[in-house]
């Protein structure tokens, strides 16, 4: 990610420098570097003695092959317990190494990721021991978890393309909400797919367009009025489906969902091809949004002046940026691709609608912004972590844990690590500088 | 939340000196003072809500296929569904005159007392997220705050043997240690490492929701030999006492609530330092306030009046916790302390009006073919007209002088 502004690097030990990304950096502090440290170590010991210690006697099964694969390849069996303890080891040793010597930003994000990494799979050994006869099909868990993270992805990319101008979208959800229910009810009285795709987007919109308007004409507090228009669609969407929808359901709420599209070659991967390439368009159409907006954000013209406008509007203005055009066109972009994650929730998956159908997928996608710290690609990884932990409980349930864990507090866990990845990992977070602040000329 | 004013909207200040009474109501409406443009965005939303209803009601959408034959149709059939509509909301919800001959005229309070009890909580509610507004920090977290306060409250409430009158204030103080504690974690997370507010609130929104659906099917919670996933009834002792009607005396907890609430914003050193920190933690703060304290306290404060809504929605209205104990007052107080303006009068008000608004929805659902959610419809809607005078003054051409939105005090993520 490139920089804005040319920061200074500020020393920390002697032969250690800390580059600054954004904002100026606060010296990495030795009780954090210590508590980093610290942290490591505990999910090491958890790993080694809880998943490692703690599973039982057998082997844990893996099933990577699906009936009707290409290439079948038989499920891996290996001992859970004794895999978990070593991978308990490995993420010991990451902590000293931090302890000893801390990571830069580069090694600290890889030491993040591989020690999560080698934290999920020891739990899914040590889950896998519960009934050695009950494989863990771990096609079936990365397919779950792209679609659980998709609408995730697209709100989480509104809201980084409304924020990064300068707007603060809390209505998400609602405009996820609006699009699932335009979409369900005019794909299925049009009898057309693509009718309804566009209604989504245009309902997705339309919310935005609200949001837009009392936000940057009206000076309305950007938080409040995120917050009543999640409300405003909630109740619009519930009225829609008692009046309309429920008249009369098999002409209004009864939609042929969108067709899987299999890409030949890269369909037949084990593991993560037909999760990922044996999916509806607008999946596909996901892929492409992130890329666009990954190097729009930062390799463009367009991308340039939505952060400009988004940290600092008077100097984009004072160069000549119309920072408040900038803004409605952000914000209605956004609007679009939220309809567009309500549009994968019904006409793309269930081909219903009910009531609440997005159930704080907007809000998790808000979360996935500011846990990304307001990056695509940080956002995204988020995104696809709530929408892991979303499915793993699922799995879980079916393969059964050596000691049972209430489903109740699996379904906590997403949101759990979101309290401590806010409050502890992302620190104070630094959202654009002029997030939320309606810019008034003059 | 008029000490912050917006700057945008500048016109002539109103005459001052003396003036007659007509003069006075002819500025208040010409320069848009507050209760003006209240009522105007009242009456804004009431039109917004009618053309709903229209479209809602299957008579109306049939006649409008052939508009341009007969549109005098379409008129009265949509006519009739918001006529309809609106007196169905009005009978459930103030007065019902069928009820003035039936079982010797007491049931006229019944409409009266079905809004009142939908307007302790939400007052109740609108307070917490009311006070926690006053000091800068925009408390989504409600529902949670709510739910913890009702498990507690209940848990107290139905294991418990206490003799009376003592046992339903540990049980009150049960809900309010229950809702403050979640409240509190919010403001301690603020204080210590920055996590922005509406984030952890609403993360713990549905920590909290999940813990409550957890208990509800545990021994010793779940009711004995029960499939339904509810608790115990309350027992006798820790009962909310009965007023009149539907009403329990949750009402006057709230009332009792709101005046205490004025009390610590508007005379209370700690609500002057409240304010100070929500108006500018800069200032407050080079003026040798504390506030990251602040935050702990007020976050403390306005989870244990959510606390206050679980206790009684569990001791109260419900009488047993479930897993919908939480009955959208959650999300409603925040729309009641927006419409309130953040002060505990306008929220007082506010939470009259929208219990109103929930007890009359369920009438017209029923009585009519209206869906009580049209009421949720206005009801955001209200709040954005108000929330933007200068639309409403734009509307009707009122010459603006003073501005002050609602919620000119919340902050942005980095705030």
């Amino acid at each position: 990610m490139e920089r804005l502004v040319s920061t200074p690097t500020i020393p920390v030990d002697e032969d250690e420098f800390v580059v600054s990304h954004e904002v100026v950096a606060v010296p990495v502090s030795r009780r954090r570097r210590i508590g980093i440290g610290v942290a490591f170590l505990l999910a090491g010991l958890i790993t080694f003695f809880a998943w490692g210690i703690g599973a039982r006697n057998g082997d844990a099964a893996f099933q990577v092959s699906q009936f009707g694969d290409k290439y079948q390849v038989p499920v891996m069996r290996f001992p859970g317990g004794a895999v978990a303890m070593i991978f308990g080891v490995f993420i010991v040793a990451i902590g000293v190494g931090q302890l000893v010597r801390p990571y830069g930003r580069t090694a600290m994000r890889w030491a993040v990721s591989i020690t999560a990494l080698l934290f999920v799979v020891a739990f899914l050994c040590w889950a896998g021991t519960g009934d050695p006869t009950n494989a863990i099909s771990l096609t079936g868990l990365v397919a779950n978890s792209v679609i659980a993270s998709i609408p995730l992805i697209l709100g989480a990319l509104c809201g980084i393309v409304c924020e990064r101008s300068g707007v603060i979208n809390i209505a998400i959800e609602g405009q996820m909400l609006v699009g699932a229910f335009a979409g369900a009810l005019f794909a299925s009285a049009a009898h057309n797919l693509g009718i309804g795709l566009i209604a989504s987007l245009a309902a997705g919109g339309l919310i935005a367009v609200l949001l837009a308007v009392f936000a940057i004409r009206y000076l309305v507090n950007q938080i409040v009025l995120g917050v009543v228009l999640n409300t405003f669609a909630l109740g619009l969407t519930n009225l829609g489906y008692h009046s309309i929808m429920q008249s009369n359901p098999d002409h209004y709420n009864a939609v042929t969902t969108l067709p899987p599209i299999k890409i030949p070659l890269l369909a037949d991967i084990p593991i993560i091809g037909s999760a990922l390439f044996d999916v509806n368009i607008i999946v596909y159409i996901t892929y492409g949004l992130i890329v666009a907006i990954d190097v729009a954000l930062f390799r463009t013209r367009w991308g340039l002046r939505t952060r400009a406008v988004g940290e600092h509007p008077k100097a984009a203005d004072t160069v000549g940026i119309k920072v408040n055009r900038t803004r409605y066109r952000n914000v209605i972009i956004g609007g679009l691709i939220a309809g567009l994650a309500g549009a994968f929730l019904t006409i793309g998956g269930s081909g219903q609608f009910n009531t609440n159908i997005s159930s704080g997928k907007g809000f998790i996608a808000l979360a996935a912004v500011i846990f990304g710290r307001w990056s695509p690609r940080g956002a995204i990884a988020a995104a696809l972590l709530f929408g892991f932990t979303d499915q793993l409980q699922i799995t879980l349930g079916i393969v059964g844990t050596p000691v049972t864990i209430p489903s109740a507090f699996l379904a906590m866990a997403p949101y759990l690590v979101t309290v401590f990845a806010v409050a502890g990992l992302v620190g104070r977070v630094q959202a654009p500088a002029a997030d939320g602040e309606p810019y008034v000329k003059g | 939340m008029t000490t912050e004013t917006a700057p945008t909207h500048v016109g002539p200040p109103p005459p001052t000196g003396r003036r007659s009474l007509g003069r006075r109501i002819l500025d208040g409406y010409l320069y848009g003072n507050t209760a003006v443009v209240t009522i105007l965005a009242f009456l804004c939303a009431l039109v917004f809500g009618a053309v709903l209803i229209a479209v809602a009601d299957e008579a109306t959408r049939k006649s409008l296929g052939y508009f341009f034959q007969h549109p005098t149709d379409t008129l009265s059939d949509a006519w009739r569904a918001i006529s309809d509509g609106y007196s169905a909301l009005f009978r459930g919800a103030v007065f019902n005159t069928d009820s003035l001959y039936s079982n010797g005229g007491i049931a006229v309070f019944g409409p009266i007392s079905d809004t009142l009890v939908n307007a302790a909580p939400l007052i109740l509610g609108g307070l917490s997220v009311a006070v926690a507004f006053r000091a800068g920090l925009f408390n989504i977290g409600v529902q949670g705050q709510l739910i913890m306060g009702a498990i507690c409250a209940g848990y107290v409430g139905f294991t418990w043997h206490l003799p009376v009158g003592i046992h339903l204030i540990v049980a009150l103080l049960a809900g309010i240690i229950g809702g403050a504690v979640w409240g509190g974690l919010v403001g301690y997370l603020k204080a210590k490492t920055g996590a922005h507010e509406v984030i952890t609130t609403i993360m713990l929104n549905y920590v909290a929701v999940y813990l409550l659906g957890y208990l509800l099917g545990l021994n010793g919670f779940q009711a004995p030999n029960q499939t339904e996933a509810t608790s115990p009834r309350i027992l006798s002792t820790a009962k909310l006492p009965h007023l009149f009607g539907s009403l329990h005396s949750g009402l006057i907890i709230a009332l009792i609530a709101a005046v205490l609430c004025w009390w610590l914003l508007s005379r209370s050193t700690l609500g002057f330092k409240l304010r100070a920190v929500g108006a500018n933690p800069f200032a407050a703060r080079t003026a040798g306030m504390h506030i990251e304290r602040g935050y702990i306290v007020v976050m403390v404060i306005s989870g244990a009046l959510a606390g206050l809504v679980g206790c009684s929605q569990a001791l109260g209205t419900r009488q047993v916790v479930t897993q919908d104990v939480d009955a959208g007052f959650g999300f409603d107080a925040i729309t009641v302390a927006l419409l309130g303006r953040g002060s505990p009068g306008g929220t007082v008000l506010a939470g009259l009006l929208f219990g109103a608004f929930r007890a009359g929805g369920v009438v017209m659902a029923s009585q009519t073919h209206t869906p009580a959610d049209v009421v949720s419809v206005i009801e955001p809607v209200i709040v954005l007209f108000i929330a933007a005078p200068a639309l409403i003054r734009g509307l009707f051409r009122l010459r603006a002088a003073r501005g002050g939105s609602v919620g000119q005090l919340a902050k942005g993520w980095n705030g």
